[in-house]
């Protein structure tokens, strides 16, 4: 309770860098934010190019150099080989099955959010488009 | 005209391959214009293996299939090519291990097989191994009536080469193809010296047809679709009227005309790679001519993987791409427009061939 108050006393001192509203962040809350983002960026490269994914040391970025034709920005959208239409990490997961020859990722598998930053990242600035081929 | 030989009689006896008979590699035909046929001659072409050990004497499964087939099919080819060229990128990372079996899955070939030494060969002993087992890095050499000459396109600067704590960490960043931490690729001062010395001796309307791993262009630097003295290169060929080069690594179609030389590119036999243009975070500068083939399906093992057939007509290449999951197509020399043309798609503008 005492050092909640503190805190608190703290807060009401210097308003500008704890904000007490929902609605308001500050400068130094977006380069955290960026900062996070940039060492998901890194983690997802590391799996992209790491050969233990895979059982057979391919990794993703023989084929995808920079992410490259993966196309993010086009799903969710038919994929043949599963025969329906499918997020984005499902297809992975059949890279990671096929190529790779390894074990799927679980969808909340952290290793799976990063290849998805990663892959999503290298495509910035591309409009959405799902469902295109 | 432009006259192409049709897959069919290239590939006598292909129906008895389970695999519906396409040819991972490149029959390269020579055709002088005698209206007997007289003098001409095929070659095949056989690149980017990518050969990748495991463990022990486990592979990976897919590389070796392209090489096998390629392998398989060249030796059913007719009329018989006068000789096989193998494009570079034998190994994935220039293991000896990975040599040696990508050797044996050629060794069936029934021809004189021709080697140029790509990155993947080169950056783990700097092509000991190679230059000991294989091949020279680069010669030439005359058949009938034409110039042939391998150079080895993909040497980086001394203090590159020499920078890395061992040779497996340098073979590691070359291998990556887009590892920011490579250099770009070139022919260096010494192979270019040695070239002007061989051309002296080549008169200048003898057809010339180099072969590099590297594009002798500039194509896109992230990827090394690069040669950084490709200009100096260029200007020694520039006093002939017929030149052709054919290169590997890209693992997709290109052709280019500058001025009296024409480029091709020839396929894998172990995946794609995307055109640069799919990459959005930089400008690409893949010739215009070039009609990209439609991006990689993976659903299809061997999609954006092939072979091509070059028809030299009159000393200038036809290329005719025979893709085991793709269209066929054939990129000629047009006598009118004095390029490479696509013979079938001369246009962006066909769905299946708009890339993105």
């Amino acid at each position: 309770m005492r050092i909640f108050l503190a805190a608190a006393l703290v807060a009401l001192a210097a308003p500008a860098f704890t904000p007490a509203r929902a609605d308001e962040f500050t400068k130094a809350d977006l380069e955290l934010w960026r900062k996070e983002y940039m060492a998901a960026v890194d983690k997802g490269r590391g799996v992209f190019t790491d050969p233990k994914l895979g059982t057979n040391g391919v990794v993703c970025a023989q084929c995808h150099p920079n992410g490259s034709n993966i196309h993010p920005e086009t799903y969710p959208k038919f994929q043949k080989q599963m025969g329906g239409v499918v997020p984005l990490w499902v297809m992975i997961n059949w890279c990671i099955q096929n190529p790779l020859e390894g074990e799927k990722l679980a969808p909340d598998d952290p290793r799976m959010f990063a290849i998805q930053t990663y892959i999503t990242h290298e495509r910035r600035g591309v409009k959405l488009d799902p469902g295109k081929h | 005209m432009v006259k192409t030989l049709s897959r069919r009689a290239l590939v006598k006896g292909a129906s008895a391959l389970a695999a519906g008979g396409v040819l991972d590699m490149t029959l390269v035909k020579l055709a002088f214009g005698a209206p007997s046929g007289a003098g001409d001659f095929t070659f095949a072409y056989i690149s980017d293996s990518h050969i990748q050990q495991i463990e022990g004497g486990k592979f990976v499964r897919n590389w070796d299939r392209g090489l096998k087939r390629a392998v398989a099919e060249a030796n059913l080819l007719n009329p018989k090519p006068d000789f096989v060229m193998f494009g570079g990128d034998l190994a994935q990372l220039g293991k000896k291990e990975e040599l040696d079996h990508g050797l044996d899955l050629l060794s069936p070939l029934r021809y004189d097989v021709k080697y140029v030494l790509g990155e993947h060969d080169y950056y783990l002993d700097l092509g000991e191994y190679w230059a000991d087992k294989i091949s020279k890095h680069y010669y030439s050499w005359d058949h009938k009536g034409v110039h042939f000459i391998v150079l080895n396109s993909i040497i980086v600067d001394e203090a590159w080469t020499n920078k890395w704590a061992t040779p497996m960490e340098r073979m590691l960043v070359m291998a990556g193809l887009d590892d920011p931490r490579g250099s770009p690729f070139m022919v260096g001062e010494k192979q270019r010296q040695w070239l002007a010395a061989d051309l002296a001796k080549v008169p200048k309307s003898t057809p010339v047809v180099v072969f590099s791993h590297s594009p002798l262009q500039k194509i896109f630097k992230n990827w090394n679709f690069w040669t950084d003295d490709a200009e100096e290169v260029q200007a020694l060929l520039k006093p002939f009227s017929k030149v052709t080069v054919i290169y590997g690594h890209v693992h997709q179609i290109q052709y280019n005309q500058i001025g009296a030389i024409s480029f091709h590119s020839v396929m894998a036999t172990a995946w794609p790679w995307p055109y640069p243009e799919t990459y959005a975070q930089e400008g690409s500068l893949l010739p215009v001519m070039t009609v990209p083939m439609n991006r990689a399906d993976p659903f299809h093992e061997r999609d954006a993987t092939g072979w091509q057939f070059v028809d030299v007509h009159t000393g200038n290449v036809a290329l005719s791409y025979s893709l085991p999951d793709n269209s066929p197509r054939v990129v000629a020399y047009d006598e009118k427009l004095k390029r490479p043309r696509d013979l079938q798609y001369s246009e962006r503008t066909i769905p299946p061939h708009m890339h993105y």
